[in-house]
């Protein structure tokens, strides 16, 4: 590519020819993050500390401190956040190769079964439905999967019952398949995880993380907007914090959508 | 006669807000065995060891044999009122704004003569119960009771000043979710609280007894995560005016002490539940409170705090977990003192292991969280600083008062 067709872009994006789309939730304290029974350790939730505020501590300025885990609000998981990750080179959020940071996504809209069923699994023959209308699933895209489940409120959004959480996702064959068989870069969801709530009773249990890390690809979850994009022609735009050895961090997810 | 107190009316925005003044402080070293008494709820006289003689007021030395020998012991609590006096025009601040004040001397079955505040249902000549309270300073005073209970006792003016009764008053219980939030949140509501605002942190997680506590009337569900400063402050901005007792009925109980524990997350876990969540709610909360002391019938009055008794003992089973509520217990020290000046008492519930489920394996005798509910509300209409409930935190407060050294080597066998 020369560098004035970068230029074009540039100046696309300035006037709006391409579009951008925010898939990002705000990093608040109210954002559900993910539960695991309380005997592990937890996230730490998100938490804004006022240092100063134009006032005593601070005349003149405005600042805050920050705490929270790797995997709050809208995040990324790389590859070491898993066991089966964990012997990779460059599989943290600072070794990672910054050029997969932007690749193209394929978008699976699921938002029709996943509002009949909360505990809806994406599998492969439905996969291979949306491969007939859209074309074959390039390599080294994103696959995300729509469900609309950042629409709703928060508590029907985590949808925690005494079972357990219950939120759609991919089942156990879908993910190896798409590692494997379609090469994605990674796989994005808007609940929280990429894997479903009820993905500890699958074998392998948290298949999406089992298999994605495993094989050196990436997590985004909890995103929103996934209603403003194309099923194909979207570009992701996904660059973590760099976090010395970090597992994944929150994030801002940008697509790059084509004009209408 | 007691007239009943009237639920009050909303206040007349045109008026100022009475600020609180305090009774005279200064007291004696000595006169701190009354101040003990008065926190606990007990009622102790100095006694001569030497000629076994009851003395009154506290010294240092016995009025009827000089010997030094003086110790602070429960006393006999019945004594018949000798003469009274009313105040109408005081010369102090605090006494002349609720005058007429009545003040009498009570002669002691036990043998001295002390000088009371009047419950307005003793009379002179008649036999009276005396009991130690604290007052808006956190002064111990003598009171006199009636013998018999009398109709609305509880709604006597001068008795109203030496406690925080729930009655007609706003209160917030910091955290819902738990047996013992659950609880006091009905009990304080059974006591006549106006309302009750009750904090559910996360609300996107559901919990036991959600329905129950949303069915109840006069109870108000509130968005509150301690640990979370804004989430503190974004409330006391809405209710911080309307809160009169605050009870933080926070619970972070994790079992473990320092060498088997993998990292320091739990560790900040308990000090951001038990330390800096109290920070919050006393910077969002104190001033305010501090501020309304006298607001009239329901001014701001009390702050409890729910504490593990190993907050002053370390049991090593529950070591960080120990620690922390070490940290909330000097806190409260400092909370007390800061809020003095608005006559908002602050009290300390200790309990033992609790019967819930992160005490699980620890065998009986554990509490009940009701216990602890009763204990709350008891220690509001009595008017108590330091409260002990079960057995397990009794025995630990007669040990530490006989050998501190031993409770550490027992609780850490």
């Amino acid at each position: 590519m020369d560098s004035n067709s970068l230029m074009q872009f540039a100046g696309a994006v300035a006037s709006g020819a391409v579009r951008v789309v925010d898939l990002t939730f705000t990093l608040s304290p109210d954002f559900p993050v993910i539960v695991l029974p309380p005997e592990f350790g937890q996230a730490a939730p998100v938490r804004i500390q006022k240092i100063s505020q134009y006032d005593a501590a601070g005349p003149a300025w405005y600042w805050n401190n920050l705490t929270f885990g790797e995997h709050t609000g809208t995040h990324f998981d790389a590859p070491i956040h898993w066991f089966t990750g964990k012997d990779l080179p460059d599989n943290s959020v600072d070794t990672l190769p910054v050029r997969d940071m932007i690749a193209p996504a394929c978008v699976i809209d699921c938002s029709a079964e996943a509002a009949k069923d909360a505990d809806f699994l994406l599998s492969i023959p439905i996969v291979e439905a949306w491969e007939k209308r859209h074309g074959k699933i390039p390599p080294r895209h994103w696959v995300l999967l729509r469900t609309d489940w950042s629409k709703k409120g928060w508590r029907d959004y985590a949808n925690l019952k005494d079972d357990g959480a219950h939120t759609p996702g991919p089942d156990a064959a879908v993910m190896r398949w798409l590692v494997e068989e379609r090469n994605v870069i990674g796989f994005g969801t808007e609940t929280i995880g990429t894997d479903a709530g009820q993905a500890g009773h699958l074998d392998p249990p948290y298949p999406a993380h089992h298999f994605l890390h495993g094989g050196g690809r990436y997590g985004l979850q909890c995103m929103c907007n996934l209603d403003q994009l194309p099923p194909t022609g979207a570009v992701i735009f996904a660059a973590p914090l760099k976090i010395q050895n970090g597992s994944g961090s929150p994030l801002r997810v940008l697509a790059l959508v084509a004009g209408s | 006669m007691i007239e009943p107190i009237a639920k009050p009316r909303r206040k007349n925005p045109l008026l100022r807000t009475r600020l609180p003044t305090s009774p005279p402080a200064p007291r004696s070293r000595a006169s701190h065995g009354f101040t003990r008494a008065a926190a606990e709820g007990r009622f102790m006289l100095q006694r001569c060891g030497a000629c076994n003689a009851f003395c009154y007021p506290a010294r240092d030395a016995c009025p009827a044999c000089l010997s030094a020998d003086l110790v602070f012991v429960d006393a006999p609590r019945r004594g018949m009122l000798l003469s009274e006096t009313t105040l109408h025009v005081p010369a102090d601040v605090h006494f002349r704004e609720r005058a007429p004040w009545r003040v009498g001397l009570v002669a002691m079955e036990c043998g001295p003569t002390l000088l009371a505040h009047l419950h307005a249902d003793c009379a002179e000549g008649q036999p009276v119960v005396m009991s130690l309270q604290l007052d808006k300073s956190g002064q111990a005073v003598a009171f006199a009771h009636p013998e018999r209970e009398t109709p609305d006792m509880a709604d006597d003016r001068q008795w109203r000043e030496m406690t925080a009764d729930p009655k007609f008053r706003r209160v917030l219980v910091t955290n819902g979710r738990s047996a013992v939030g659950q609880e006091a949140v009905a009990a304080l509501k059974a006591a006549g609280a106006s309302t009750v605002f009750v904090g559910i942190a996360e609300p996107w997680k559901p919990f036991r007894g959600e329905d129950g506590l949303r069915a109840l009337d006069g109870v108000q569900i509130v968005p509150l995560d301690i640990g979370d400063e804004k989430s503190v402050t974004d409330l006391a901005a809405d209710i911080g005016g309307k809160v009169d007792i605050l009870v933080n009925t926070t619970e972070h109980v994790r079992a473990g002490g320092l060498l088997d524990r993998h990292g320091t997350s739990i560790l900040r876990d308990e000090i951001d539940q038990s330390y800096l969540g109290f920070v919050h709610l006393a910077q969002a909360f104190g001033p305010a409170m501090r501020m309304r002391g006298a607001d009239g019938v329901n001014s701001a009055a009390a702050w409890v705090n729910i504490l593990s008794v190993y907050a002053l003992a370390n049991w090593p089973v529950f070591g960080a977990y120990s620690a922390s509520q070490a940290a909330a217990l000097s806190l409260s020290h400092s909370l007390r003192a800061e809020l003095r000046p608005g006559g908002v008492k602050v009290a300390n519930v200790f309990t033992g292991p609790l019967d819930i489920e992160w005490f699980q394996t620890v065998p009986p005798p554990k509490v009940a969280p009701r216990a602890v509910a009763s204990a709350i509300v008891s220690a509001l209409k009595r008017g108590l600083e330091d409260v002990f409930v079960g057995d397990v935190a009794e025995e630990i407060r007669q040990r530490l008062a006989v050998n501190p050294k031993a409770v550490e080597r027992e609780l850490g066998r």
